[in-house]
């Protein structure tokens, strides 16, 4: 610093704050989410008199998700600015869903001046200690100097390899502080770096492994949709003739329009791509990470496969599922690489015995019961929308009830907290995705007890009237916790249901418009209603209690073992 | 088994507690962790003893080298290495036991750093064993007091290997 004041009549100097506006802006920031505090006022001062658009949440919390959603559904970073303490806990359970799913954010938060760091100050709590974990990287900056830099340098980690938050806590005294302006340096992180191209040794190897199966299946997952690469896998499903599977996080990687689509795999996926993955010869995992969700019991899983595993990040290869040939590589160029080494190979025993299987165990409900089934509402909400709206979610049985019946056909069309599975995301998720998006139709599917969470944030839809709708799949019970007391603790519903609010009347006290369906009629109007209302809008749909999601591979049991494939045959 | 990974980590505020904390999360057991600066100001080094078999071991070495503080990161499993600890300990010591402790100490090229009329204290460096046994040889005695660092470690360069040969016996 004392280098750079000596020359003071050479170099222009700035306030922090300011300088973190102009940083800002200088990486195209046009939207971030940020809530105020003591130690943010120099910074919420010079955004002001920005041009960056400024969403108040109303909770930190929301804020983060929306910051991550704006980010899922656009893949531009998500910007996100909280006060020190209480600001920056509240932060917490939104940068640990973004990290778990690999989600590109920037994090602003204040922290007390720098000499007070350490003295239980007000409000200050250890925020890169608290964050550390749930942060793809954090910093402190205690020299204003460095200010610019460690903001560029954020952008770069959290855009690039695998993406995911970081943090930067920013005590007052350094948004106070004269900086001198200094253009751009190189960013130089030595301990950063990024295999993008895959290995060409082994894209030949993964290739001609392909060329010789005779029972492949291609598995991906989220690193598809971050890394852009949908067109590529169709490409090369198409050319090789491989039936596709997806993770949770993978839905919309490719069209589940597709006769090639297998759906999703796992738990609660389609009985047709367990079965699939359970005999297939050749497993072709891309961006996807071999969740214990997906893979049941890892030592019975895909116990005829050969393992292809292309991966951004080494350490995703080989932690659960060892690898037969790992490819360290950016799927987009892995694949595109790929694609030119595969064959086409008809493969019709294959796909005869993947077509009986579909035949044999669709996804399906009741669809001739009384009672709303909430899976009948979903799909209702798939055909009136064509399929075209961004759905967000809860998390629970509506979140799987969404990824079985509504058919996605494009990347970042479905955003759901998969890794964390964070109650309370869907409403804060549907902001950030329709400011993101002001064009697109967008829903939350939410279910009752996850829209308690953060409900909240309808006064922020309304407050920047923002056309959201919230489609409450409402069974009076935590349902997928219901599900599991019903399934493996003898039916005792312990502390799993709770006395909501009349969802309808609460939406139009907070300036939204209310519906509600407590008939099977009145489920297509009271959608068709939703869908033409232009303001915020929740629609309460009053759904079987007591219905579960199936198929269901209970935990520890492999992937072929499931329950439910026989249920409309014992009913 | 026990693998000694070798860090060059970035001289800044909270790398130390990034990879502890990484550890901690992960579950990964540390045995011992030893930290010093190098010839380059901006570099540290970490040596890191770590317990588990080969993949948890080839995880954590991952893991450890994604942390973007931690600039490279070397596994010695399977290489030839130096590997050094060193000790202070005290020992109890009335004058009639000087002559066999330090006659022990000579034995283990240990060095007495400070004595008085009831104890003395005594530097030990070497490879771990060395280390465990001069432990094992002086509880008799009584141990009043014992520090160790975690073990640090390089591996020798092919070519003089011959020359330190007698090391490590
Ligand atoms: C109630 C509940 C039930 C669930 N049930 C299921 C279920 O039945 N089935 C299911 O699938 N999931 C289920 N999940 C989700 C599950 O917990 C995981 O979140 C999900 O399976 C992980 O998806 P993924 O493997 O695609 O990994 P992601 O978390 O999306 O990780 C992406 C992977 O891709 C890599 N990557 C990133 N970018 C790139 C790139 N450019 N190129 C190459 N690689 C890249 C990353 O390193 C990482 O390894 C459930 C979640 C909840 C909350
Ligand atoms: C923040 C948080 N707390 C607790 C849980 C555990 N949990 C998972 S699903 C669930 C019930 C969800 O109920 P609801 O939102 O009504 O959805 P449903 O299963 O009924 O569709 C609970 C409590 C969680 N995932 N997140
Ligand atoms: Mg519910």
């Amino acid at each position: 610093m004392t280098a750079n004041t000596t020359e003071k009549t050479a170099v222009q100097t700035k306030p922090g704050s300011q300088i973190i506006v102009d940083t800002l802006l200088e990486h195209g920031v046009e939207v971030l989410f940020g809530y105020l505090g003591g130690v943010v006022l120099p910074l919420f001062d010079k955004l002001y008199d920005s041009p960056i658009r400024v969403v108040i949440p109303r909770h930190e919390q929301g804020g983060c998700h929306m910051a991550d959603a704006y980010a899922r559904s656009t893949g531009k970073v998500g910007v996100v600015i909280a006060t020190s303490g209480p600001g920056a806990t509240n932060l917490t359970t939104g940068l640990a869903t973004a990290m778990m799913d690999s989600v590109p954010l920037v994090a602003l938060t204040g922290q007390v001046r720098t000499e007070l760091i350490g003295n239980d100050a007000f409000q200050e709590a250890d925020t890169t200690g608290i964050t550390r974990p749930i942060t793809k990287h954090n910093v402190i900056v205690k020299n204003p100097n460095e200010l610019a830099q460690t903001i560029r340098e954020a952008f770069f980690i959290a855009s690039t390899g695998r993406p995911g938050p970081v943090l930067i806590d920013i005590p007052v005294d350094m948004q106070i502080a004269q900086v001198p302006v200094t253009p751009p340096q190189p960013i130089e992180l030595p301990g950063y770096r990024i295999r993008e191209r895959g290995h060409a040794r082994q894209i030949t190897a993964a290739a001609e492994a392909i060329n010789s199966s005779q029972r492949p299946v291609l598995y991906v997952g989220g690193g598809v949709i971050s890394g852009n690469a949908s067109e590529p896998l169709r490409k090369l499903a198409k050319k090789a003739n491989i039936p596709v599977t997806m993770t949770l996080m993978g839905l919309g990687a490719f069209d589940q329009n597709d006769p090639l689509s297998l759906n999703m795999l796992g738990m609660h996926g389609a009985a047709y791509a367990n079965f699939a993955v359970q005999n297939c010869d050749l497993l072709v995992c891309v961006g996807a990470r071999f969740d214990d969700r997906v893979t049941g019991k890892l030592k019975a899983f895909a116990p005829h496969a050969r393992v292809i595993h292309i991966d951004l990040d080494p350490s995703s290869i080989s932690k659960n599922v060892p690898a037969d040939i790992p490819v360290v590589g950016n799927a987009r160029h892995v694949l595109t690489e790929m694609l030119e080494l595969v064959e086409y190979k008809e493969r019709k025993e294959w796909f005869d015995q993947i077509a009986e299987w579909k035949k044999r165990h669709p996804l399906r409900y009741d669809q001739n019961a009384k009672t709303i089934k909430p899976q009948y509402v979903i799909e209702e909400l798939w055909k009136q929308t064509q399929g075209q709206a961004i759905i967000t979610t809860g998390v629970g049985q509506h979140q799987m009830w969404t990824a079985q019946f509504y058919r996605f056909n494009r990347p970042r069309q479905f955003i759901t907290s998969g890794g964390l599975g964070t109650m309370g995301f869907g409403l804060p998720a549907a902001i950030g995705a329709q400011i993101a998006n002001p064009d697109t139709l967008v829903i939350d599917i939410d279910g009752d007890s996850s829209f308690n969470m953060t409900l909240t944030e309808l006064s922020t839809a309304v407050m920047y009237e923002l056309p959201v709708k919230v489609c409450l799949i409402n069974n009076g019970y935590m349902g997928m916790v219901r599900q599991w007391q019903e399934l493996f603790y003898g039916k005792r519903y312990s502390c799993s249901s709770l006395k909501s609010p009349d969802f309808a009347r609460l939406a139009e006290a907070f300036g939204a418009v209310g519906l509600r369906a407590e008939k099977k009629e009145d489920v297509p109007a009271v959608i068709k209603a939703m869908l033409a209302e232009k303001r915020p809008c929740v629609a309460d749909f009053r759904v079987d209690p007591e219905e579960n999601v199936w198929p269901m591979v209970p935990a520890g049991k492999s992937l072929h073992e499931m329950d439910g494939l026989d249920i409309f045959e014992m009913a | 088994m026990k693998h000694i990974l070798s860090a060059l980590v970035q001289n800044k505020p909270g790398v130390l507690a990034h990879v502890a904390g990484m550890f901690a999360a992960r579950a990964f057991n540390i045995d011992s962790l030893a930290v010093g600066r190098t010839d380059d100001p901006s570099l540290s080094r970490m040596t890191i003893v770590v317990i588990g078999d080969d993949r948890v071991v080839e995880q954590v070495r991952k893991q450890l080298a994604k942390i973007v503080t931690v600039v490279k990161v070397q596994d010695f499993a399977g290489m030839d290495v130096v590997a050094r600890d060193l000790m202070l300990i005290s020992v109890a010591c009335p004058p009639e036991k000087r002559p066999e402790i330090l006659a022990l100490v000579e034995m283990f090229q240990g060095k007495v750093v400070d004595i008085g009329s009831k104890f003395v204290m005594v530097e030990v460096a070497g490879p771990e064993n060395k280390i465990e046994a001069f432990i094992e040889a002086c509880r008799p005695y009584g141990i009043k007091n014992l520090v160790r660092t975690g073990t640090v470690a390089m591996a020798r360069q092919p070519r003089t290997a011959v020359v330190e040969s007698e090391e490590g016996k």
